[in-house]
């Protein structure tokens, strides 16, 4: 299932890029924080199709990271899929950390913790933001067509995912078999939910116990 | 706390050896492929699915295909993104060769562009483009233009040419923007008129009312050509994709397409 591999893969990506990205930007005290913070909200809300533009120029065989070879590749639209999303995790995390990143720190350090066990003390205690930020940033990735159409080209077997697929299939005004695949999509996204609920779910009883 | 820095951690190397293992594969493959930048005509049609896989069979080369308007795959032949570049606009094509893209632009097949529209619509059948596009113009009739620079898009304006109208000096002369099929399928919603390939027209699935209004004018002739772009990464894959197309497997493949389940062919071979 390259929609799945896609999505989970770019989502994983952003996530790792994005939550220590966040915490840093709560924590850090520089001039032009705030120009930081317009900017990261700026880029939450960019159109898919300026960064499937942006991606293309920049992966264009006589571009900056051509010598990739990445046009129309599966690494391309992770790629562009990334560059969407992590701004929006980031700003969540970010947002999640103003309310409540302080008094956790002073907690933790009060506590003895070192800096470390400050930042799991951190992910830990803001992990259901951190959780909405994923499911966001995932809901994001899977319902995407503009930036991965012109990166990925919609090459079948290689960079067409259900998305893509929908709208070629509208394209050959198959819109019953379109409207089926929506669903299929529908299904899966709530089938992720549901997993991701349950094991969230089953993390807060293990840490109960303990 | 620590299971989520580690499931952290296992999601960060998964990822990484995920990014790689595919990287490794992709690598591997680039012998044995090629990419077609072409029309969507030929692509949303079904007529390279149905071909394909026997030139993939027959060489072990994967063609790897770019549906767009023409005038976007010669852009990506241009910008050497493409390795082969099959369309149907023979003014950018020669362009295109003449600009030094390509060697040489090759006929593959043609086929020929209708005018649709509403079957209960102002113009009756007819084989005069001109009359049904003059008629089209004075009565003020809704026409979809595709609006993309496609072939179809440069045939239409044209064609317009010809007859010395300006098109958009009618106010329901609408500009769509998008393929072929989507333009039928909006025409269709909108009761209005549209000019199509042949091929898309007999393909596409929810054709509403719609009726070819305009047909066998010789002015709506619709050749293909196909042109190997000179600065391709991997010219000899590209050149047996396009020997194989002007062969005469391809050619029948090509002539056979449709028939069974179209009743006609949707396009004719002419290498």
């Amino acid at each position: 299932m390259l929609t799945l591999q896609m999505t989970l893969l770019s989502t994983a990506m952003s996530c790792v890029i994005g939550i220590p990205l966040g915490l840093l930007l709560d924590k850090a005290r520089f001039p032009g924080k705030r120009i930081v913070v317009l900017i990261n909200r700026t880029l939450m809300a960019a159109p898919p199709v300026v960064i499937g533009l942006v991606v293309y120029l920049i992966l264009m065989r006589n571009g900056p990271l051509g010598f990739l070879g990445w046009l129309f590749t599966f690494e391309a639209m992770v790629l562009a899929q990334t560059i969407l999303i992590t701004p929006i995790i980031c700003g969540i995390v970010y947002t999640a950390s103003q309310r409540s990143a302080s008094n956790i720190r002073a907690f933790a350090i009060t506590m003895g913790a070192s800096r470390l066990q400050t930042q799991f003390l951190l992910i830990k205690e803001l992990s259901n933001e951190i959780y909405f930020a994923a499911i966001v940033g995932f809901g994001r990735a899977m319902s995407e067509v503009g930036a991965i159409m012109i990166v990925g080209g919609n090459i079948r077997y290689h960079t067409r995912v259900m998305t893509t697929t929908i709208a070629l299939l509208r394209n050959r005004g198959e819109i019953n078999q379109a409207i089926f695949l929506g669903a299929v999509l529908m299904i899966i996204a709530l089938i992720i939910q549901v997993i991701g609920g349950f094991l969230k779910r089953r993390e807060e009883r293990t840490d109960e116990n303990i | 706390m620590k299971k989520i820095a580690m499931s952290l951690t296992v999601l960060f190397i998964l990822s990484i050896s995920l990014a790689v293992f595919v990287g490794c594969d992709n690598s591997g493959n680039e012998e044995k492929t090629i990419i077609l930048a072409t029309t969507t005509s030929t692509y949303d049609s079904g007529l390279l699915d149905y071909i394909l896989p026997a030139f993939t069979e027959e060489t072990g080369i994967d063609v790897q295909v770019i549906s767009v308007g023409t005038g976007a795959a010669i852009q990506l032949g241009r910008d050497g993104e493409a390795d082969v570049v099959l369309v149907h606009d023979r003014v950018q094509e020669d362009a295109f060769v003449a600009d030094g893209f390509a060697e040489t632009r090759y006929d593959v097949m043609y086929n020929d562009f209708v005018v649709v529209g509403p079957s209960d619509g102002e113009i009756n059948h007819n084989i005069n483009v001109g009359n049904t596009f003059t008629s089209i113009f004075d009565n003020e009739l809704t026409f979809i233009s595709r609006g993309d620079n496609s072939g179809t898009h440069s045939r239409e304006l044209l064609l317009w040419n010809n007859l010395s109208l300006n098109p958009a000096d009618n106010p329901n002369y609408l500009e769509a923007g998008q393929g072929m099929g989507a333009t039928i399928g909006m025409t269709a919603e909108m009761e209005g008129y549209t000019l199509s390939d042949r091929a898309t027209w007999l393909s596409y699935a929810s054709k509403g009312d719609l009726i070819i209004v305009c047909e066998n004018d010789p002015t709506l002739l619709n050749p293909y050509g196909v042109m190997v772009v000179s600065s391709t990464l991997r010219p000899n894959n590209s050149k047996q994709f396009v020997d194989w197309l002007r062969g005469s497997k391809a050619q029948s493949l090509i002539a056979e397409f449709g028939v069974e389940e179209f009743g006609e062919p949707l396009f004719f071979p002419d290498a």
